[in-house]
């Protein structure tokens, strides 16, 4: 199996922007119903970095872990 | 939030910037640049003019000025005079640097001293309501402009090369990563140092310009931009809209502050020489 990654998101920060969502290569993040994004397939992610690069708010942070956690 | 963001921001988030504004991401890029860059924290000077862009000063935890709209690089210059290890990074909006400061922008440019300007271009005055600026290209709309700009707009690479900047790239909210590339290799290059970082302002640009959702207006950056060495291989037909990014010039001259201290030092020698023959 290849590396995974968790990935961590404040909500509270969030604004709801939508650039999380839509750059997401994997479809890992979706907007809650209340506006806020969401990890929504959090097994999915591959660690771009993308959703950290790009959030203006800067809610995320992909952590690697370790193939035994 | 990342370790990198965290060390570089003030405890005062989240910040003021409408939902998906794009000076967030320039202020991600620029502090992963700074970690890149590794200099103390109470060694770098970060001093910001007066727009949206230029409440970053506010939230970064560096020595910071927050001065007056388009005197951006007076402060800045006055200060790298007095410290000159002060590694020192001006923030400025487009119609900070282009408009109303223009003439300290190109001034600046032709002194060559050592520091690094950002111009955060979002084609707009986005925190007084979206009136067109020097950047807004040809065509676009603005609050000023309801049938589209008919001004030609500046083009601040050449602009800048032009009054003899010293180095000169051009980086985009989309590639947010060659952005902290371009602003390390700019901070490391001694002398004048200009990165135009296109941005997005979705409220009072996007809205009147058909794009008011902030991810395509990063998709129209993503689709819209090409790079320095793929430019070199089109017609200017092909190029005509485009925004070449990268590194676009880069050169050596004597440095603002160094001649400074040149200047200092020989005529403290002069002086002490003079003091000498009168002392006999
Ligand atoms: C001397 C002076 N003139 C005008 C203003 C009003 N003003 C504030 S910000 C701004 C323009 C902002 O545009 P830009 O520099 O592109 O920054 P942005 O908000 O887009 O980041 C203007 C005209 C001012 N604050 N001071
Ligand atoms: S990019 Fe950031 S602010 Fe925008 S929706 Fe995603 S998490 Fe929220
Ligand atoms: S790191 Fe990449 S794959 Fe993982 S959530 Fe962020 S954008 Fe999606
Ligand atoms: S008006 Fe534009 S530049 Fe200013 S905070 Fe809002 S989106 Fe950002
Ligand atoms: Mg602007």
């Amino acid at each position: 199996m290849g590396k995974k990654f968790e990935v961590v998101l404040n909500a509270k920060t969030c604004k709801g922007c939508g650039i999380c969502t839509a750059l997401c290569p994997k479809g890992v993040l979706k907007i809650r119903p209340d506006g806020k994004a969401e990890v929504a397939e959090p097994a999915a992610c591959i660690g771009c970095q993308s959703c950290s690069l790009h959030c203006p708010d800067f809610c995320f942070e992909i952590k690697e872990v370790s193939a035994d956690d | 939030m990342e370790a990198v963001y965290e060390k570089y921001f003030r405890d005062n988030l989240p910040h003021i910037w409408c939902p998906g504004c794009g000076n967030g991401i320039v202020m991600s890029a620029l502090a992963r640049a700074l970690d890149k860059l590794g200099y103390p924290q109470d060694d770098i000077l970060l001093v910001s003019g007066i727009g949206c862009s230029s409440r970053m000063s506010g939230y970064m935890d560096l020595n910071t000025v927050h001065t007056a709209h388009g005197r951006a690089l007076a402060f800045a210059t006055g200060a790298k005079v007095c410290e000159p290890r002060l590694k020192t990074f001006v923030v400025m909006g487009d119609g900070d640097a282009a408009a109303i400061g223009g003439n300290h922008f190109i001034h600046a440019c032709r002194r060559n001293i050592d520091m690094t300007a950002i111009v955060i271009n979002n084609s707009i005055y986005g925190m007084t309501g979206g009136q067109f600026s020097p950047l807004t290209p040809t065509g676009k709309r603005a609050t000023t402009a309801p049938y589209g700009s008919i001004d030609r707009a500046f083009n601040l690479v050449d602009l800048a090369k032009g009054a003899g900047a010293t180095y000169v790239a051009r980086g985009d909210v989309f590639h947010a990563a060659q952005l902290t590339n371009l602003l390390v290799e700019a901070s490391r290059h001694k002398g004048f140092a200009v990165v135009e970082a296109v941005a997005t302002c979705p409220i009072s640009f996007g809205r009147y310009n058909n794009i008011p959702e902030p991810a395509d207006m990063l998709f129209w950056l993503r689709d819209n931009t090409v790079t320095v060495q793929q430019a070199a291989k089109m017609s200017d037909e092909e190029l005509t809209d485009k925004i070449i990014i990268g590194k676009h010039f880069e050169t050596e001259a004597v440095e603002y502050c160094e001649e400074m201290a040149r200047l200092l030092a020989d005529k403290q020698a002069d002086n002490e020489k003079a003091g000498d023959e009168n002392e006999v």
